[in-house]
């Protein structure tokens, strides 16, 4: 077993007797799914697991574990996630034990299909620097660096910005290189009427399953979301992409200056609908009217959050 | 006897393009990182390497469905009545879905029993289910996530399909099943081929010979019904998942549906679109009160329903094909094999409690 495994799994047990639950990663069915574990007992610790293949931004547990002690194992994203939902009041600080561990980044695995030329994957292995995939044709090796989750290439921290216990048995280690062309860099590069046609395109086949506003941590009125909602109607449930568009718009707008694009709305989708792209778009602005960027800082508050009678960086006309 | 024809794989293309005349053809296509079922554009092509992201239910039950269209008028004069028109909107037009896999055309009987039943008939259902024509690809193995074998199905299984098409090389044994099957055979795009039927079936066995030797999940209706009151094991099965609807919608025998109206001003429609158990809306009444109000009661309901209720009232047919695309796209990897065989264990240690 990999040290820092070993390192994270003694940190927990320390701890778990004065937690109710611990939220840490496990292997899926298979070595190309990664799955939460919710440890309860010392037993459950021989599942744990982490590596590259381990994605889920687990703080998206964190609200509906309100009022509990819970123990999570955090990577420096992750950790944006929860100071966002600590700005906010979603979760208590002294509720949570965070287990801080320095991340070298996770794997998109639809990159890898990509990657693998549509060949079926029949396992995959994530190592430091390459990913080794078995298809039907044999093993082939990827520079991780070209399927990485596209939050890893601009990472501000590989290690936690907060965190109670820390895992020493590993260094983060920035990606060098270039990272690849963005979703949002192509979109920008388009005509507005191109730019349209293309989520026309791709909002086709959304199925509306809401996996995307589900996964999001910060989607937090589930219950009462406006996608559902009859009063008012400003969804409805036609099966058209612009229905379907208005909806990404809407989530787009509720997170905004608020998303730590951890990129779990878009890695949640099973239709690979690029929809980040949309988050990212709004923060470039957010970060541009309010030099503010998202879960980087707990004291700070989140511009939309506030109002001040003249904005610092937003000049009278001049409010692009 | 049967009709058995020769299709070469280059000869789909055009033939698809044949059909597209008379009917409305849906196909597995590549859309995006996706595989769906849609309309068939020779420009798109057809892709069946791999098993489709989406299943082929779309085509008896539309993602969308208009029931009726509606218009109201004001009368001039006090007290200012409003009368209705309703129009009508049964669908027409006849389709074929090629390139479904054994699971989704099984699935397809799972509709009928609910939409085309003795007692209850669905006109919009039954209208598309005449009118459906399913031309079926026999899986040439399973995938990582298929289970068919364990449902009571198979990777070459025939049922629910009008024709069956067997790969072998170059292309593809049609076999026809059904009177609509036969004539989707008569286009001149076919070879003659009597002589393949035993090669297709010989390639169909090598196929059925290496589905491993795994326990089934038939016959535990009982079973799953004992552990109905065991909240416990719901809340631990459904821990992770996020509620969301993938699996229901990516789900070839998920059914169940929401009706609103769409009214913009004076007019309007009434539609039928696809709805999910995993939401929590799915049964919140009016009162404000909902019967299911935690992930884990509606974790329960989605394999309770598939592997025990649906089961004691159709006959002991699961509404479960198999297809794994629950497995596969879930976003956090939540596995119904992995919970449906916790569920046996789990019923089977509370009846030896009971015995002992």
């Amino acid at each position: 077993m990999v040290q820092h495994t070993q390192e994270l799994r003694k940190l927990i047990a320390q701890a778990l007797p004065e937690l109710d639950v611990v939220l840490a990663w496990t292997s899926g069915s298979n070595q190309l799914a990664s799955a939460p574990l919710f440890i309860t007992a010392e037993d459950d610790l021989d599942k744990l697991d982490f590596g590259p293949m381990h994605v889920q931004n687990l703080a998206a547990y964190l609200p509906s574990l309100k009022g509990r002690k819970v123990g999570i194992v955090t990577r420096g994203c992750d950790s944006r996630t929860i100071i966002e939902l600590l700005q906010e009041k979603l979760i208590n600080r002294d509720e949570i034990t965070i287990f801080g561990i320095p991340c070298t980044g996770a794997v998109n695995i639809r990159k890898v299909r990509e990657a693998a030329d549509g060949q079926r994957l029949r396992s995959v292995e994530a190592g430091k620097d390459i990913v080794s995939v078995t298809t039907d044709e044999g093993v082939r090796t990827i520079p991780m660096q070209d399927v990485l989750m596209e939050k890893c290439y601009n990472c501000p921290s590989q290690t936690p910005l907060i965190h109670d216990h820390m895992v020493t048995e590993r260094n983060g280690c920035h990606m060098t290189g270039e990272a690849p062309e963005s979703t949002l860099d192509k979109l920008d590069a388009m005509e507005p009427d191109a730019r349209f046609a293309f989520w026309e395109e791709s909002m086709d086949r959304c199925i509306r399953c809401y996996a995307c506003r589900n996964a999001c941590p910060l989607c937090v009125c589930k219950d009462s979301c406006v996608a559902q909602s009859r009063d008012p109607h400003w969804v409805d449930l036609s099966d058209n992409p612009r229905e379907k568009l208005m909806f990404q718009a809407i989530h787009a707008l509720h997170t905004a200056g608020r998303c730590t694009e951890c990129g779990e709305c878009e890695r949640a989708c099973p239709m690979g609908i690029p929809i980040l792209a949309m988050k990212q778009a709004l923060n470039r602005r957010i970060k541009h009217l309010f030099d503010y960027e998202a879960g980087m800082d707990m004291e700070n508050t989140p511009p939309l959050f506030m109002f001040r009678q003249q904005e610092e960086h937003i000049k009278e006309r001049d409010a692009r | 006897m049967s009709t058995v024809r020769f299709l070469k794989a280059r000869d789909i293309a055009p033939w698809l393009e044949e059909l597209s005349r008379d009917f409305t053809v849906l196909a597995p296509a590549q859309h995006g990182s996706s595989i769906v079922f849609r309309e068939f554009d020779p420009a798109r092509g057809i892709e069946l390497s791999q098993l489709s992201t989406t299943p082929a239910k779309r085509a008896l039950l539309p993602p969308c469905e208009t029931l009726f269209e509606y218009e109201t008028t004001k009368t001039l004069e006090p007290p200012y009545k409003t009368s209705i028109e309703l129009k009508p909107t049964l669908p027409e037009g006849k389709s074929v879905v090629f390139g479904a896999r054994p699971c989704d055309a099984r699935a397809m009987q799972i509709f009928d029993r609910v939409y085309n039943g003795d007692q209850v008939k669905d006109p919009y259902y039954t209208a598309r289910r005449d009118n459906a024509t399913i031309v079926t690809l026999a899986c040439s193995e399973q995938e990582e996530a298929c289970f068919c074998d364990r449902v009571g199905g198979s990777p070459v299984d025939a049922t629910g399909s009008d024709i069956l098409l067997t790969p072998l090389k170059a292309g593809y044994v049609a076999e026809a099943l059904t009177p609509k099957g036969e004539k989707l055979l008569k286009s001149t795009s076919f070879m003659k081929a009597e002589g393949l039927r035993q090669e297709a079936l010989n390639s169909r066995n090598r196929i059925l010979e290496q589905v491993p030797e795994r326990s089934s999940f038939l016959d535990m209706e009982r079973n799953l019904l004992s552990l109905f009151g065991d909240l416990g094991f719901w809340d631990k099965t459904a821990e992770a998942c996020l509620s969301c609807g993938a699996c229901t919608y990516l789900c070839p025998t998920c059914y169940c549906f929401n009706i609103t109206d769409e009214t913009r001003g004076e007019s309007g429609r009434r539609i039928r679109t696809w709805d999910n158990c995993m939401s929590s809306q799915f049964t919140l009444e009016g009162s404000g009160h909902n019967p299911r109000p935690s992930k884990a009661h509606r974790m329960r309901n989605r394999i309770g329903h598939k592997f025990s209720y649906y089961p004691q009232l159709h006959d002991k047919t699961l509404a479960c094909v198999g297809c794994g695309r629950c497995v596969s796209n879930c976003p956090v990897s939540f596995d119904i094999r992995n919970a449906v065989a916790c569920a046996i264990q789990q019923a089977g240690a509370i009846q030896e409690q009971a015995h002992d």
